[in-house]
């Protein structure tokens, strides 16, 4: 069959079972746009910017479990692209780029719209291509999708030039990949299962650190059944967040920087880690070279790279989690550590980090907290960056495997809205929420365009402090109060949402709360809910940065705010 | 400087387009600084082998082994210092000096005495080629330097390990089968 190379790149797509495009045309990438109407079953979702077509992919791509797809245009719209997919690189998501690329002729040579992205790019995708003979874009696609959904997942960007997408070449897609350099990992060592389970059966104070692998690898089901054979408490990172059920007796909840007290001493405590698909982070270490310093630890990661790079594990497993934590489980004897379980129930008690304190102002982790009571927890749940990202954590319980998705690696404001906007196109029968920053909100806010056009239902609560409150945190914990470029002025949230069409309405009091998220629920198109919170409030606990966990801070400390306040809450 | 830090690394890798820029582009942005590199074809076709030698005192080879390995146009990635078999490195110099008529018969000496040779010479300079390890081409450079050095050019380090087998994946090439899913969804439990 003969095909020219827009059609192709369709071809190739429907193959890999690709039903959303998430994109914006322009004067490079026309052919493939003039392709779309020959190929129904892809449907385009059309972003008013290209960095939210990553985003929405990416968001995608998580809650769908396959690849997410974006297209974009040389020059701007693939620079634009770039926070987007290095977010995606940072949080280990399966993207597949494609990006129109100046004609052949003037590559090299500064045309009009010419960036040299797979150049840009290199840093932030797991593989990038130029493409630059039709014959050669079915192998480079089918090796983009492998390459993307395989091993550690990561964005792979594929950059075609406009010709190329308009030559033609007899089309089959290949069934193999020939990569001689990308070895998937083995399957897990049974020795190496067989001392895990012998560290597991010897230790007194063992905990498990589950990240973003168990999610990525499917590996709820023997997550669970280790924790429960050996009730091993379970701390989850922020991106492996609802891996493990978040009411769970043994969840505990997250750890680091804005972790729960108890987790960053039961950390500095234990004798045993048991590190599934993470990569202890900063965040979550702290201070690295006092983390955990009574600890043995057993890496699980399916990236070699990551194992020694931050910390020295005594056992090492590269492998896929979800099998790896198979192994274990079959070494196993079920055990249990009343004791352990007691020192931190103590600590817990002692140190209530999310109780929430008796205030007649509206507090964000209120709003938080009622969000979860009414929707029962059974919602997927969005995030931007900043001290509401980190109440969306701490308040909410995510029993429902998958149901979180956050900017983690990169941290990037601005995610909530085309992050919404994604999983929203991939369950669009599952009630979305998505909890907003003021500030984020105006990085992307061009998109509510996007959920009106194609009548997304997705709930926006944004928590208005007025403040870049993170920043402003920092700013009167680190920097003497000196809050610089932080004030935000703001538009009518409920005005702007109003003119894209969006109902939308807005909550100043505690008492509203329920309504307006009951409200909002009762609606069956997009909503938008503004809940003016106290802008006095800051996240904690709170490890400040460059201490370790030890030192972590549960109250806020006394004069941290414009008033007097007292050192309890 | 001391060389006893020193690691040298072996890679095979494509012979694409961009990747030396895609292996470079790793090494800075892990941080990791090199104090040689060289890249040649290599006995397979399609093949490039790569030398890197980096500083084990200021760079975590492993860790760099491990990021560099993660790209797809790398085959293969060692460090192939302090192995079992010995490693012979070796460097290629060509060095000019000045060189005056009564200079000349000392500087003809020095060529013989580092079995080097000279490959161009004029009235009033000479051109060294010299091969060997880093540090007998050190010393020659260092001699050099009292006739006066013009310029001096050198490959970087390549190397080998001793006996019968190369420096390469254990295995065959990897061949994954996808068999073709029309509008079906990925295979695997993976993403």
């Amino acid at each position: 069959m003969k095909l020219n190379g827009a059609q192709i790149v369709f071809e190739c797509m429907r193959r890999e079972g690709v039903r959303h495009v998430f994109g914006y045309p322009g004067g490079s990438n026309l052919p493939l746009y003039d392709t779309f109407i020959q190929y129904p079953d892809i449907q385009h979702i059309l972003v008013r910017h290209e960095q939210s077509a990553a985003h929405a992919a990416d968001a995608y791509a998580r809650v769908s479990e396959d690849v997410g797809v974006c297209f974009a245009t040389s020059g701007p719209g693939a620079t634009n692209l770039v926070t987007g997919i290095a977010n995606a690189f940072m949080d280990s998501i399966p993207l597949v780029c494609i990006t129109g690329s100046v004609v052949t002729t003037l590559i090299g040579r500064d045309g009009f719209q010419e960036a040299d992205i797979t150049g840009i790019s290199l840093p932030v995708t797991k593989h990038n291509q130029l493409v630059l003979k039709v014959e050669d874009l079915a192998q480079a696609l089918k090796e983009a999708f492998h390459i993307a959904r395989t091993g550690r997942p990561g964005p792979v960007l594929i950059d075609i030039p406009r010709d190329v997408q308009q030559q033609v070449c007899e089309f089959e897609y290949p069934d193999s990949v020939h990569l001689r350099g990308y070895q998937l990992p083995p399957p897990p060592d049974p020795a190496l299962a067989r001392k895990a389970a012998a560290l597991i059966a010897e230790a007194q104070k063992p905990l498990i650190l589950a990240g973003h692998g168990v999610i990525i690898s499917k590996a709820y089901a023997e997550l669970k059944e280790l924790a429960e054979t050996c009730q091993i408490p379970v701390i989850t990172t922020l991106l492996g967040i609802s891996g493990f059920p978040g009411t769970h007796d043994l969840c505990m909840g997250m750890p680091g920087m804005h972790g729960m007290y108890w987790n960053n001493m039961a950390i500095s405590e234990t004798d045993l880690i048991i590190a599934c698909g993470m990569r202890f982070d900063d965040r979550v270490t702290g201070r690295l070279k006092d983390f955990a310093p009574n600890a043995k630890i057993i890496h699980i990661d399916i990236d070699a790279a990551e194992i020694g790079k931050n910390v020295r594990p005594a056992v090492a497993i590269h492998a896929d989690l979800k099998p790896a934590l198979a192994a274990i489980n079959a070494e196993v004897k079920p055990k249990d550590h009343p004791e352990w379980k007691a020192w931190i129930k103590a600590m817990r008690d002692e140190h209530p980090s999310i109780a929430l304190p008796e205030t007649d102002t509206l507090l964000p982790q209120y709003v938080v907290s009622r969000l979860y009571e009414i929707t029962g927890g059974d919602a997927y749940v969005c995030t931007g960056v900043g001290q509401h990202q980190m109440w969306a954590a701490q308040y909410f319980w995510y029993d429902k495997p998958n149901s979180w998705v956050t900017s983690g690696g990169l941290g990037t404001m601005g995610f909530e809205i085309p992050g919404a906007l994604g999983m929203q196109v991939a369950k669009p029968h599952d009630t979305v929420w998505t909890i907003c920053g003021d500030g984020g909100f105006q990085m992307t806010s061009q998109e509510l365009a996007v959920f009106v056009e194609h009548k997304l239902p997705v709930k926006f609560a944004i928590l208005n402090n007025g403040y870049l409150g993170m920043v402003k945190q920092w700013q009167q914990m680190f920097y003497k109060d000196n809050k610089s470029a932080v004030r935000m002025h703001q538009p009518d949230f409920v005005k702007l949402a109003e003119a894209y069409g969006m109902k939308a309405l807005r909550v100043t009091d505690k008492a509203g709360v329920d309504a307006g998220i009951r409200e909002a629920m009762a609606h069956d198109g997009p909503v938008l809910v503004e809940f003016v919170v106290d802008e006095d409030e800051n996240c904690f606990p709170m490890v400040p940065p460059g201490a370790s966990l030890q030192e972590t801070v549960d109250q806020p400390p006394v004069l941290v705010r414009d008033k007097e306040v007292t050192g309890t809450r | 400087m001391s060389r006893e830090h020193l690691h040298t690394l072996v890679a095979l890798v494509e012979n694409r387009p961009g990747v030396l820029n895609r292996i470079v582009s790793k090494v800075r942005q892990r941080g990791f600084n090199i104090e040689s590199l060289a890249v040649g074809h290599s006995e397979e076709p399609g093949l490039s082998r790569m030398t890197f030698v980096v500083d084990a005192s200021l760079v975590d080879t492993e860790q760099m082994v491990k990021q560099v390995e993660k790209l797809i146009d790398v085959v293969h990635i060692e460090d192939i210092t302090n192995k079992e078999r010995d490693m012979l490195a070796r460097e290629l110099l060509m060095v000019k000096v000045k060189c005056k008529a009564e200079t000349r018969s000392e500087l003809l000496n020095l060529v013989n005495v580092y079995r080097a040779s000279v490959i161009d010479i004029t009235p009033t300079s000479m051109i060294i080629e010299a091969s060997g390890d880093t540090d007998k081409l050190d010393s020659l450079v260092e001699l050099l330097g009292d006739f006066g050095v013009i310029e001096t050019c050198r490959t970087g380090q390549i190397a080998m390990l001793r006996g019968p087998e190369r420096v390469g994946p254990d295995a065959g090439h990897q061949h994954v089968l996808l068999p073709h899913l029309a509008g079906g969804r990925a295979p695997g439990g993976l993403f």
